[in-house]
């Protein structure tokens, strides 16, 4: 086997040495019974050449977002990497390294992470970030959870614009913790009365923008109302490229922004990994979830990273730690952080006009196909139709075209009589062939 | 002096002090600015053309003002990164023995396999009639996880180890909501010496944590949990092999114990590396264990995730799984995304993460399954526990073993009894271990050994490599009985940095970088 040094001699000599007679004495703990005797029911190893035949088979089988005009959204999305990125990121100092445990020979992966930090920070418009979560929906639970410590009240009110899966993941967890959570409707044309739903109980309100449906939300009158009552707010993204081109959460008066940071630096990856990003007002710092990294000095003055303020966490705290979370989204952050460092502000806002104007040329297109309602007033790089025919049977049929159309809203939210809604995304790599190909194929099919 | 490879482990004679450079570098350690030191507000590395006129539908909300981050050009950036890389220890720079991590070697076809794009360009919410192929990998995974672990059933939605006991510990708090029992089994109990996020994810979902306590001999017996169990006991979470290096001797016991009372059996799988192909948890009488796929199943660990951590169940828990799954109706997978969509007599606890996992950590675990097959598998962690048992031979007359009685698994463990009296510390002989071109053990884990060191070197390393490590390991311990204690109190002296103070990153915490104001404004 390629990946195992030892030779049959090695194993024998090292045996002797340990004193044993065979490798199943060193496994005389385990009961006698149930030893296995010989190998599990699996073929046997194969040589790199066969692997990558079987793999490739089953790749092959796959509809590749680049293989075809691609408008699918929906939480995650399709943009272009540089190259650099995929080539730093599998340097082996950063692929093959631990958590930073041992700093003095851990300084690449710990500045990475202030990098990350502050970029996060200053993208959101926000105090303080984490040095990642696992992803925006992961993220957006523990938000919650920290909403609660902070405030010590145990309920959540969700809009109807939170991506339906994020709003699962609060709601699972809150149940398993007996806190409450209050979902209001799908809320398609951004017009639910989220302020009603604020009272002296309310530990925090989460809402989403833009929301899942595309629509871009002030999110100013509803950080009033929740402070007014001691509440918090959380404010979600899942396409963190719309920060460089709209009002950041923090200037609207967040007190927790929770984020899919995906769209920087990480491929689609039919849905993982990706890098959660969380970020807070400074005052709650220390409720936070997550490794946080920090600056301080080595014993001969000079300025190093360490990882800090772990006396939040649950290799310290055990069970009354701030969260359970361990491994983050390491290698996923240094993607995050290199693209960023790439674009820079300069070229993020010119990223984000360029979604926002494609996205505009979209819907501009869509004006006169019969049986089409464009339903957003305002949005970034995304979109919701309204079809005359359910949405699901459209996306197949165009996909039959050649045309990957976007997310019914069925998938994400069934049995709720909004068959006939297409979630329509549009980033930098779609081109006007594609739009026309989007627009032809949809009045094709219509 | 000369170290075996015929390198010099100090510096020649005043050599550092006399010639101090100008910039601080040290030829390939090259001091590092922040890139919001060395970039520019109006810089890019990326080139795309500005859109034409276009009317904005961004309403009241367009952005006014700049972020505040400055960009690099490609080459600054290559270099920023690169130059940072070379502050890292990683598996491929040398032997990485850290107990509980499980940090083997990281093959490169996992890595081409996970960017074909049939798997990395695949977006998680397109038509299911357009990824079968993401499907059968994801089943192919699942099987190859039920047949090495003897269990019925898998969720592989979970992103990272802590994540898979979360999930495991809700589909237990589900099933025994299911029975009317949710008031009255609220007590996990929680080995001292278990992993923190044990505790920490029992806490997280309202159970009470109950400590059991360690035997002498590093184990846990089954009289000890039998007279905590009681109706009020919902599970018992246990890590095996465990945090010691043991494995449970009375495993079986205990889960018979457990399921006795009406309570489950949940197994942190951290150190399932161990036993892969030796032992089958289905076996033992496990309801639910994690399995750490960056651990295992060699997915790179990246300097801390993304990790992944699919969670086998039992026959009892497997209807609570919660979506997404894969079910079978007449052969054909159908991928059930929504609790309302579940099949008859599944009952699935809800939703953990957005989407369908960590497919990328799947593609690169499988490849490992493949290349291995069940004979590599086998002879994997057959070679895993004979490395950590020959290192353990060859530095027990020096160091001294907890646990003795028990064979180690796949690390040993070794307390600091052997370092009293000469004034060096677990820490400091870790970090003299860096100068020394290794990266140190898990220290003062597990908790319940006295300055724990827990050495781990996996089966990625040949007989020289350990014998030289071993022969390292005995040269500095000898070197504690000596008299210069500054090896290793002052360590790590040839790092990249010298000891960090962590108190005061603590106390005064700086956590992003901050624009220096200019001097004149300050000023005013």
């Amino acid at each position: 086997m390629r990946y195992l040094p030892l030779t049959d001699t090695d194993r024998e000599d090292m045996l002797a040495r340990i004193g044993v007679a065979d490798i199943d004495a060193l496994f005389s703990d385990v009961p006698a019974d149930k030893l296995l005797k010989t190998p599990v029911d699996l073929p046997r190893g194969r040589g790199e050449a066969e692997v990558e035949r079987i793999l490739a088979k089953m790749a092959g089988r796959n509809r590749s977002a680049s293989s075809m005009p691609f408008f699918v959204g929906a939480g995650a999305y399709k943009h272009h990497v540089p190259a650099t990125v995929d080539h730093l990121i599998q340097r082996s100092e950063f692929l093959t390294s631990y958590t930073p445990y041992q700093p003095e020979i851990a300084q690449g992966t710990l500045q990475y992470l202030f990098e990350f930090q502050t970029q996060v920070a200053a993208l959101t418009g926000m105090e303080v970030a984490n040095a990642s979560m696992y992803d925006g929906s992961t993220g957006t639970g523990e938000a919650v959870l920290m909403a609660h410590r902070v405030t010590r009240r145990r309920k959540a009110v969700l809009s109807g614009g939170l991506h339906p899966h994020y709003a699962a993941v609060v709601q699972t967890l809150s149940e398993m913790a007996s806190d409450e959570v209050v979902t209001l409707p799908a809320d398609i044309r951004a017009s639910e009365d989220i302020l009603a739903a604020i009272d002296d109980e309310t530990s925090c309100v989460v809402v989403q923008s833009p929301d899942v449906f595309g629509n871009l939300r002030d999110l100013r009158p509803i950080a009033e109302k929740a402070h007014a009552h001691g509440a918090l707010l959380i404010a979600v993204f899942t396409e963190v490229m719309s920060l460089g081109a709209v009002t950041s959460p923090g200037e609207m008066g967040a007190d927790i922004v929770v984020g899919e940071g995906q769209s920087i630096g990480n491929a689609l990856n039919f849905g993982g990994p990706y890098v959660g990003l969380f970020a807070a007002k400074a005052k709650y710092v220390r409720q936070m979830p997550g490794r946080l990294c920090g600056e301080t000095v080595d014993a001969d003055g000079r300025r190093g990273f360490v990882l800090t303020l772990s006396t939040r966490e649950q290799h310290i705290r055990r069970d009354k730690a701030t969260s359970n979370i361990c491994t983050n989204s390491g290698l996923c952050c240094l993607a995050f952080t290199i693209h960023m460092t790439l674009l820079g502000q300069a070229g993020l806002a010119l990223v984000a006009e360029t979604n926002h104007a494609n996205a505009v040329k979209l819907a501009e297109g869509l004006a006169g196909v019969k049986g089409v309602e464009l339903l957003n007033e305002t949005f970034f790089n995304e979109f919701t139709l309204k079809l005359s025919r359910p949405a699901a049977a459209v996306v197949e049929a165009m996909a039959e075209k050649g045309v990957l159309a976007g997310v019914p809203v069925s998938r994400l939210l069934p049995g709720q009589g909004l068959d006939d809604l297409l979630i329509v995304a549009n980033t930098e790599v779609n081109t006007d062939e594609d739009r026309a190909a989007f627009v032809a194929a949809l009045a094709e099919v219509l | 002096m000369l170290n075996r490879q015929g390198r010099p482990t100090q510096a020649g004679e005043g050599a550092q002090e006399a010639h101090a450079t100008f910039t601080g570098n040290r030829a390939l350690q090259q001091i590092e600015p922040l890139i919001f030191e060395i970039g520019r507000y109006e810089t890019t590395g990326v080139d795309i053309d500005k859109p034409g006129p276009f009317k904005s539908r961004l309403g009241k909300l367009a952005r006014k003002d700049g972020i505040g981050l400055p960009g690099l050009s490609e080459p600054e950036a290559m270099r920023h990164y690169v130059r940072l890389s070379q502050k890292n220890y990683g598996i491929d720079t040398g032997l990485f023995p850290l107990g509980s991590c499980t940090m083997k070697h990281n093959a490169r076809l996992n890595e081409k396999m996970a960017r074909l794009p049939g798997f990395s360009d695949v977006h998680p919410l397109q038509p299911v009639s357009t990824v079968p192929g993401a499907l059968e990998l994801m089943q192919e995974l699942a099987r190859y996880l039920m047949v090495l672990t003897g269990m019925p059933a898998v969720s592989l939605s979970p992103k990272a180890g802590a994540h898979g006991e979360l999930c495991g510990m809700m589909a237990i708090k589900a099933a025994i909501a299911a029975k009317g029992e949710g008031e009255t089994r609220r007590t996990v109990l929680v080995p001292e010496s278990a992993h923190g996020t044990n505790p920490a994810t029992a806490a997280l979902i309202g159970f009470v944590v109950k400590p059991v306590p360690a035997r002498e001999d590093g184990t846990v017996a089954v009289e000890d949990v039998k007279a905590l169990l009681g109706p009020d006991v919902a599970a018992i979470m246990l890590t095996n092999p465990n945090t010691c290096g043991i494995f449970e001797p009375q495993i079986v016991e205990i889960a018979a114990a457990m399921h006795e009372a009406g309570a489950y059996f949940y197994c942190d799988g951290a150190n399932y590396n161990a036993i892969v192909g030796k032992a089958k948890p289905g076996d033992l009488g496990v309801d639910a264990m994690h399995i750490n796929l960056h651990k295992t199943f060699s997915t790179p660990h990246g300097g801390g995730g993304p990790g992944s951590g699919p969670v086998v169940l039992s026959e009892r828990l497997a209807p609570f799984a919660p979506v997404p799954f894969i079910h079978l109706e007449d052969g054909a997978p159908r991928l059930v995304e929504n609790v309302a969509d579940a099949p008859e007599g599944n009952a699935p606890f809800g939703r953990i993460t957005a989407f369908h996992g960590q497919m990328g950590m799947y593609v690169r675990a499988l490849t490992y399954m493949l290349s291995h097959g069940a004979d590599g598998m086998k002879q994997a962690s057959e070679d895993a526990v004979l490395n950590a048992n020959y290192i353990r031979a060859g530095l027990q007359d020096l160091m001294s073993l907890p646990f003795p009685d028990h064979p180690s698994m796949h690390e040993a463990l070794f307390d600091d009894e052997w370092l009293k009296g000469t004034g060096v510390t677990t820490l400091d002989f870790a970090k003299a271990m860096i100068d020394e071109g290794y990266h140190p053990m898990t220290v003062y884990f597990p908790l319940v050994v006295h300055g724990a060191m827990l050495v781990e070197p996996t089966e990625s390393e040949s007989k020289a490599s350990l014998d030289l490590f071993i022969a390292t390991l005995r040269d500095l311990a000898m070197a504690t009985k000596g008299n210069d204690k500054s090896r290793f109190t002052g360590a790590p002296h040839h790092a990249p940095l010298r000891r960090l103070d962590e108190t005061r990153a603590a106390r005064q915490p700086v956590l992003k970088w901050v624009k220096p104001e200019p001097i004149a404004e300050a000023a005013e």
